[in-house]
């Protein structure tokens, strides 16, 4: 049904047009970052550090594609960063140290994101409980479960198969050295998000993020298509779990904080809370920026307790500074 | 312009109050049932104080939220004001004064600083009150180890452990606000224009509403009832400390008391009595786990489900009137 609309109405297919301007500031942004990277640690550019890097950004660059699906249809998910410690603790305790069990564990963790997600999208869309409360439910629930499911201590261990994905690269790969897993499982999960996003599912989801009730009026089934977004959401985390977990290990900590930093990312790639507007690679280049501020940050030694202040700056800047734009832009038209 | 909101605010209270009710008879028989009784003095008290800090924090979220906007920096602006307090107090009767004066100073000025971000750079209220919140757990983060600072005695023994009968002074303080907060809201200029620049802000405009002004003093006021919390923290603690505010989770769980209290996530619609209710319910689910000894973890996921459940009821009747 989705698929008429997309190519009838000329409302979706206007939408998504990716402006130079889009994505401008936030590529201005992280060009800035890497000069002064590059002044302050030139061996960071070098190919092998920086292919781990960006192995190491996998999961939260996952993260912030799965919240920006979320994000641009209208609603939040503040589960996420719960979704992944609970899957980082199950997938301890179920693989129990045992090779044999990597792969069956993995296809569950991918259902378990995407009942989560499935949960979430149907209590917001058919209870039509706002996502903050669902989501912000979803998580007490989820830290709850893991704990009461534990006792309040992990228990057992990830296989070496399973951390192979966080922790593992193919070696001697000319010219990059060294090329991470993580990184190659981004490479296809990005490029399958802005495959999505080109096609009519993506029309239809931004059609829907940006007025419901037209998308309604003109045949979209919204409950639907914000559900999927939230099973998408769900189905990042999942994985982004399985790279975090392989790559630093069980803890109740393991994704603590995560949903803000997701969130965080996907603003400071412009696209607009509350719905409508914005790109995933946008997003995904925020969590980008995002990690490389982070990492800019250690080179100049600032104490780690200060990075949520100079997280807190950035966005305020980079979100300052957009909002002001597209305001004068505003008053243009 | 003003009656329809107020109108539909009293139609909303009820529901919470009779989720409270049921949740207090069901509770009480489930503890009666396991040979305790639930509402013994200990309890009482100990519940009327969980509702006081978590009140006192959703009577000011309740503002900014009937006014279309949102805070998350409370939970930070609680933990830094225990700390201001105890610090500047430190331990002395003689700066107990001085000490509220600068915490509610401190906390004002955050209350400013989230209020011209909202509105003047026009940041979305969930960024900038999470940037504004995220500077400050930095700053606690990287300054505080773990409790500074020592609470003066008096204020320990007033605010902190004195009541009347069974009702902590605390009790009184979060009736006191919740009075002053509904005057407010339905008795004065200010809350009708509040109500309407959360109801829509185009409207309001153009019917000479300064809509900045009114999001700024609402940011300020959820900022200064913060810092109350935080004030109030400080005297059951006996010291400042650092991370109380976000461990305590009182940033979710005061919007989580707002909208169980019938206030819309959207704005204009509710009020501040039925937060109080959603405090009430909260502290008192709290309150019969603790009786019935269910485990900790437990009572995160039930709770989880409730605020969930609560709120899908509430949506429920929404779209049943929509209809009607």
């Amino acid at each position: 049904m989705s698929t008429q609309i997309g190519a009838r109405r000329p409302l979706p297919t206007r939408l998504p047009r990716l402006r130079p301007g889009g994505l401008l500031p936030i590529v201005a942004i992280l060009a800035v970052l890497l000069v002064l990277v590059a002044l302050r640690q030139p061996d960071f550019l070098a190919p092998p550090s920086l292919m781990s890097f960006l192995g190491r950004s996998a999961p939260i660059i996952l993260l912030a594609a799965g919240q920006y699906f979320v994000i641009v249809s209208g609603e939040f998910d503040l589960s996420i960063g719960s979704l992944v410690t609970a899957q980082v603790v199950v997938a301890a305790r179920l693989i129990d140290s045992d090779p044999s069990r990597t792969w069956p564990v993995v296809l569950l963790l991918l259902a378990f994101g995407a009942v989560v997600g499935l949960v979430n999208g149907l209590i917001t869309t058919r209870l039509r409980v706002p996502s903050f409360i669902t989501t912000l439910g979803m998580f007490l629930i989820l830290v709850g479960a893991v704990y009461l499911w534990s006792d309040g201590a992990p228990k057992g261990g990830l296989s070496e198969d399973f951390r192979r994905f966080g922790r593992r690269a193919f070696e001697d790969v000319p010219v990059l050295g060294r090329v991470p897993y993580a990184l190659l499982v981004l490479l296809v999960l990005a490029t399958l998000a802005v495959v999505l996003m080109r096609a009519d599912f993506g029309r239809t989801l931004i059609a829907v993020g940006d007025n419901p009730r037209t998308a309604e009026l003109s045949g979209v089934r919204v409950w639907r298509t914000r559900t999927i977004a939230f099973i998408l959401s769900g189905l990042a985390a999942a994985v982004a779990a399985i790279l975090l977990g392989g790559y630093s290990g069980v803890s109740f900590q393991a994704g603590a904080g995560l949903e803000f930093g997701a969130i965080t990312a996907v603003v400071l790639g412009g696209v607009v809370l509350g719905g409508g507007r914005g790109s995933v690679v946008g997003a995904m280049l925020g969590a980008l920026t995002l990690e490389l501020l982070f990492a800019l940050m250690n080179f100049y030694g600032v104490s780690g307790a200060l990075r949520s202040t100079v997280q807190g700056a950035i966005i305020l800047l980079a979100v300052a500074v957009s909002a002001t734009r597209q305001s004068s832009r505003q008053g243009e038209r | 312009m003003n009656v329809a909101p107020t109108l539909r605010a009293g139609r909303a209270i009820p529901g919470v109050f009779v989720a409270l009710a049921a949740t207090l008879v069901i509770g009480w028989l489930v503890v009666m049932i396991d040979g305790g009784q639930l509402l013994n003095q200990p309890t009482t008290v100990s519940l009327l104080h969980v509702a006081a800090g978590l009140g006192l924090v959703g009577i000011g979220q309740t503002l900014v939220i009937l006014g279309g906007s949102l805070d998350l920096s409370v939970a930070y602006v609680v933990s830094l004001s225990t700390l201001v307090a105890a610090e500047t107090m430190n331990g002395s009767d003689a700066a107990l004064v001085p000490a509220i004066g600068l915490v509610l100073a401190v906390s004002a000025g955050v209350g400013l600083c989230n209020g011209l971000l909202v509105t003047k750079l026009r940041i979305n209220a969930f960024i900038a009150t999470l940037g504004v919140g995220l500077l400050l757990k930095g700053y606690l983060d990287n300054g505080y180890d773990g409790p500074a600072g020592t609470t003066a005695p008096s204020l320990v023994q007033t605010l902190g452990y004195q009541r009347v009968g069974p009702v902590p002074l605390s009790f009184l303080l979060l009736v006191v606000v919740t009075g002053a907060a509904w005057f407010l809201l339905s008795r004065t200029r200010f809350g009708h224009h509040l109500i309407a620049v959360g109801g829509d802000p185009q409207v309001a405009r153009l019917s000479g509403v300064r809509n900045d002004r009114v999001l700024v003093a609402a940011h300020v006021l959820c900022s200064l009832c913060a810092g109350l919390a935080g004030i109030y923290l400080a005297s059951r603690l006996g010291a400042g400390a650092p991370r109380v505010g976000s461990e305590g989770l009182y940033d979710l769980e005061s919007i989580a008391a707002v909208v169980l209290g019938g206030t819309a996530l959207a704005g204009g619609r509710g009020g501040v009595i039925g937060t109080v209710g959603g405090v009430l319910l909260l502290a008192s689910i709290d309150a019969i786990f603790n009786q019935i000894e269910v485990d900790a973890f437990f009572k995160q996921v039930i709770r989880g489900a409730i605020i969930i459940a609560a709120v899908a009821v509430y949506a429920r009747r929404a779209m049943r009137r929509e209809a009607g």
